[in-house]
């Protein structure tokens, strides 16, 4: 059962990264054509532009989301991987333990960053 | 392909080993003759009688339907009673046990642990209706169309042809390989079956179908043309619909009526009675 779950989330964070992913290759690369996250004049990366998508919590949602998805999606298809080289029972059971840790930290500074950057950007 | 209307002469390169004298497996080479339509399984039969008496392999019924004779021709699993030598297009023909299996002797791969894995799946109707099954009182209805879905799966003659070509079967003992898990699916898209719970102790695990990486070399080789790389990914589709309860769940399929008023036409034998 175990499994059967974590490939079906697997399965969906990578439906939802996908639909990120485009969202961010839009914002940061179709800036031409499609300007609404972008209101200031100039380069997507440019200080105001930032400013204004990070007042959003729009953004804030969709960073954090992304965030969580690629952690789980990134760690479960490495676990994957190192599966796969047949480690024994007390090594897959140490890399379930340092995979869950290691996401559950990054997403936490992570969104942390996010939820600051969410902040100065609303107090700016 | 070269006109083969005389007879010539071909080398078989067998990869011999007897683990009651050998360290390791090595080649040996056999040069017999050629005559036109001689299968590979014909080949090893040929030097068995008049070269080498020792050669070992497994084989029966010489046309492509009990599985036996599944070995690694030419670098391809093939069956050796379905393989022409002419479709080789070699002089040379090297034959070695199925790759991904421990070797039990010469051209005799240990198949225990595929077949152990396609029990595990319990590979067969699973119903609650016991008594009925027993003694059945009528057959179980089934469309066309039902029948499709699982029809090219019960093709399999379970040779092992798929588990030697599978690029992770070869390195993750843990896999239950490409022939288990079609087995299975055939079974869980068998409207007459209700066993899909059951499986899913197994498939929903480490041997499920999660490991596959849809390499389709098990649906390449196979010589029944059946496509089991098709069957684990429905499978998976299957587990994640389950999962989401999205999945459809069938009921196993009902005994079908006889119409009243049929009557028996004239000169068609009764059945003969049941004898288990």
């Amino acid at each position: 059962m175990r499994d059967q779950r974590l490939w079906t989330w697997h399965i969906g964070a990578g439906a939802v990264i996908l639909v990120l992913l485009g969202l961010h290759m839009t914002v940061m690369h179709l800036d031409a054509i499609v300007r609404i996250f972008n209101p200031a004049p100039g380069e997507p990366v440019d200080w105001a532009n930032v400013v204004a998508r990070s007042k959003s919590v729009f953004f804030l949602v969709t960073y954090v989301l992304l965030l969580g998805t690629a952690l789980f999606h990134g760690f479960y298809g490495l676990r994957n991987i190192l599966f796969e080289l047949n480690p024994g029972a007390p090594a897959k059971k140490a890399m379930n333990g340092l995979f869950l840790v290691a996401g559950l930290v990054l997403f936490a500074i992570g969104t942390w960053a996010a939820w600051a950057g969410f902040t100065v950007a609303r107090s700016a | 392909m070269a006109d083969h209307t005389v007879t010539s002469e071909v080398v078989f390169r067998i990869r011999r080993f007897d683990p009651t004298t050998d360290a390791d497996p090595h080649w040996e080479d056999y040069r017999v003759p050629w005559p036109p339509g001689m299968t590979v399984l014909e080949g090893l039969k040929q030097i068995k009688e008049s070269l080498s008496p020792t050669l070992a392999w497994r084989s029966s019924c010489r046309m492509g339907v009990c599985g036996s004779c599944g070995m690694f021709i030419n670098g391809r699993p093939r069956l050796a009673c379905n393989t022409q030598v002419s479709e080789l297009e070699s002089s040379l023909i090297t034959v070695a046990p199925l790759p991904n299996f421990n070797i039990i002797r010469d051209l005799v791969p240990d198949l225990i642990p595929m077949f152990k894995a396609h029990a595990e799946t319990q590979p067969y109707i699973i119903r609650d209706d016991t008594n009925e099954q027993q003694q059945p009182t009528g057959e179980y209805w089934q469309s066309a169309h039902q029948l499709e879905q699982y029809l090219q799966f019960s093709y399999c003659i379970k040779c092992g042809c798929c588990m030697a070509a599978c690029p992770t079967y070869a390195t993750d003992p843990v896999y239950a390989g490409p022939m288990p898990l079609a087995q299975a699916h055939r079974y869980n898209s068998d409207s007459r079956d209700g066993g899909f719970a059951a499986r899913q102790q197994v498939l929903s695990g480490e041997r499920g179908p999660w490991r596959c990486h849809f390499a389709g070399e098990c649906s390449r080789v196979c010589p029944k043309g059946v496509d089991p790389a098709r069957a684990i990914q429905l499978m998976k589709r299957q587990l994640v619909f389950d999962y989401l309860k999205l999945g459809k769940q069938k009921c196993p399929a009902s005994i079908a009526k006889v119409p009243d008023g049929l009557k028996r036409r004239e000169g068609i034998p009764e059945t003969p009675p049941r004898t288990i």
